[in-house]
């Protein structure tokens, strides 16, 4: 890996070490903030609300996969079991949505630790195929666990009320806790991967052997990466639980690994704003194709093929290209 | 528990181990000389089972043909493949041949969904293997014996013809170094081509092995390609004999906790994959990278 001349994420620049918000960067998350505050009022708010989940999710995904350098194919284990969690908690235990969500978060994490802990060691091609299969056991521990309600998963889950004073029934009020929440997972991770510690990923996937040279102990660096990244997939897989007050087999299942990571690699590996606009053009295909059943299987498929082969740094890739700073 | 149960499980994990390794066979093959991982292995898995029902139902031409034609299709199909797509991204991280090959798992199945929905379509077992040997303590129905003894004398043929043959050599040769190989006159390009090709026949010849069994099914691959996968982690990638041997046990394995504990009986590959992570990383017949 550290030999190959294109790694998976070089196709885009690397960003600049220093710890200000560019001028460019600031414009591009203002237009986002104004853009995802009026949407709701022009286009159906689940639909934005599930974008903004898996917006969230494929954020996470990007800061394993364009920061350190690591494929992760079982990212829906995350998801998925931190859907489960919130979703028992807030409707057997009766949890206070933001406790739900909170639990939820902390099952993903957990779970983290322990996928981490065991897959760490391995990369390239080997971590893929072993988060795969870690999250495949997380499956079927789903189908055949009571609590998860097998096939036909968690349903009727509560949205109860925020702090026990906002009532999150109110489809607006939802929409604006789940953007809340989407813009704090996407801050940290901006701030994660331009802090000295995002550095030092960088560092350890450009050249992992210098880094560990330099005193770098690069196994913990990508450890606590990956579990930042499945903790915060944890929380959009616990989010999603609420606002669809469901949790099912779905989430959990490697196509939605798979999912992942072509939002982000539609959007731009290793850019701060590619997995946004990957998982919006993503889910606003699938709500379009739903219709024509296995056809979005065989678009996903076709769009995965036609990135890698001739379309690798993705949209905003493309864009930050196009400006010659990255985004 | 009666004998008669547990060596039926018995049996059904060493059938279930036979499709286990030769599709991580194909799997280890490939591997070695491309250095990817392909996803694209259970749709064409599935592709050779749907072959086998296509001549039959338009050809009228029967399984024994197609234990025959259907991996030389696929095979054919898989050079295409290669020679189309995978080529172009050698130069890259290999963990771009995974994300391609998935997408070309997804087209495939997802065509297949769309012509022929998700109910399996009925092959039945030839004339010449049906019927069931008395062994005394069971009965073993000869098409399962059949799958069992063809698919071990596949798996060691190919073993030798890659570990003690001149090609295999060659192959071996280029598997270490590529360019030097090149440099002695030997078409590399060529040979990762057939070598390609042969790795997703041998996909295709478990699919047609499979149709009599499970039904001609367009997710019968992708259900089958998780374990798959687990079983090539577990006996340690690119390794030939390592993943016969795997193959085989983890199917037994399967076998038997079905009988003894059912519930787990859908994890324990992978928890078995597990605990041969934190003893030996490389798998267990894998060299430390």
């Amino acid at each position: 890996m550290a030999t190959a001349t294109d790694t998976l994420a070089t196709p885009v620049a690397a960003l600049p070490a220093a710890t200000t918000v560019p001028a460019h960067q600031r414009l591009a998350f203002a237009a986002m903030v104004a853009l995802l505050v009026v949407a709701p009022f022009l286009v159906y708010p689940v639909f934005l609300m599930k974008a903004l989940c898996f917006a969230l999710f494929a954020c996470a995904f990007n800061l394993l996969i364009g920061y350190v350098g690591l494929l992760s194919f079982g990212h829906a284990a995350f998801l998925g079991s931190a859907g489960y969690a919130s979703a028992h908690a807030a409707k057997v235990w009766g949890f206070p949505p933001e406790a739900a969500i909170l639990f939820g978060t902390l099952v993903a994490a957990m779970l983290g630790v322990g996928i981490g802990a065991l897959t760490i060691r391995s990369r390239g091609i080997y971590f893929a195929n072993i988060t795969l299969a870690f999250a495949q056991m997380i499956f079927f521990f789903a189908v055949q666990a009571k609590f998860t309600g097998g096939e036909d998963g968690i349903q009727g889950v509560p949205r109860g009320m925020l702090l026990g004073v906002v009532d999150l029934r109110r489809p607006y009020v939802m929409y604006f806790v789940v953007l809340a929440i989407f813009l704090l997972g996407f801050l940290i991770v901006y701030r994660t991967i331009h802090s000295p510690f995002g550095q030092v990923l960088k560092a350890v996937r450009e050249n992992e052997p210098r880094a560990i040279s330099l005193g770098y102990r690069a196994e913990h660096y990508k450890l606590i990466a990956f579990v930042l990244s499945a903790t915060l997939s944890g929380l959009a897989g616990a989010t999603k639980a609420l606002v669809f007050q469901l949790a099912s087999l779905t989430d959990v299942h490697w196509t939605m690994s798979g999912e992942v990571v072509l939002m982000t690699l539609l959007g731009g590996l290793g850019t701060v704003f590619g997995p946004v606009v990957g998982a919006f053009i993503m889910i606003g295909l699938e709500n379009y194709l739903a219709t024509l059943g296995a056809w979005v299987t065989i678009v996903q498929g076709a769009i995965f093929v036609v990135c890698v082969l001739v379309f690798r740094r993705g949209v905003v890739g493309e864009l930050g290209r196009l400006i010659r700073k990255p985004l | 528990m009666t004998t008669q149960a547990l060596f039926g499980q018995l049996l059904i994990g060493l059938i279930n181990g036979a499709f286990y390794a030769l599709l991580s066979l194909g799997l280890a093959v490939i591997f070695g000389l491309l250095n990817i991982i392909n996803f694209a292995h259970g749709a064409l898995y599935m592709m050779g089972a749907f072959v086998a029902y296509f001549l039959l139902q338009w050809a009228g031409l029967g399984y024994w043909w197609a234990l025959l034609v259907a991996p030389i299709v696929v095979a054919l199909v898989g050079t295409v493949l290669e020679r189309t797509m995978l080529r172009w991204l050698y130069h890259l991280d290999h963990l771009y041949g995974l994300l391609l090959t998935f997408g070309i798992a997804l087209v495939i199945e997802g065509l297949f969904r769309n012509e022929f929905g998700s109910s399996g379509l009925p092959y039945s077992i030839p004339d010449a293997l049906r019927g069931s040997y008395n062994l005394g303590f069971m009965f073993l129905p000869t098409y399962r014996a059949w799958v069992v003894v063809f698919s071990l004398v596949v798996c060691l043929t190919t073993w030798y013809v890659i570990e003690r043959t001149r090609l295999g050599a060659y192959l071996r040769a280029a598997t270490e170094n590529p360019t030097l190989v090149q440099a002695f006159g030997i078409n590399v390009p060529r040979m990762i081509t057939l070598t390609y090709g042969f790795g997703v026949g041998l996909a295709a010849l478990a699919g047609v092995l499979a149709a009599p069994i499970y039904q001609v099914n367009p997710l019968m691959g992708a259900n089958m390609i998780i374990v798959v996968f687990a079983v090539v982690v577990i006996g340690g990638m690119g390794s030939i004999m390592g993943s016969i041997v795997t193959g085989f046990a983890l199917g037994i394995v399967e076998g038997l906790t079905k009988v003894f504990y059912p519930e787990a009986s859908s994890t324990v590959i992978f928890v078995i994959m597990a605990l041969v992570l934190f003893v030996r990383p490389a798998g267990l017949f894998g060299r430390t990278a």
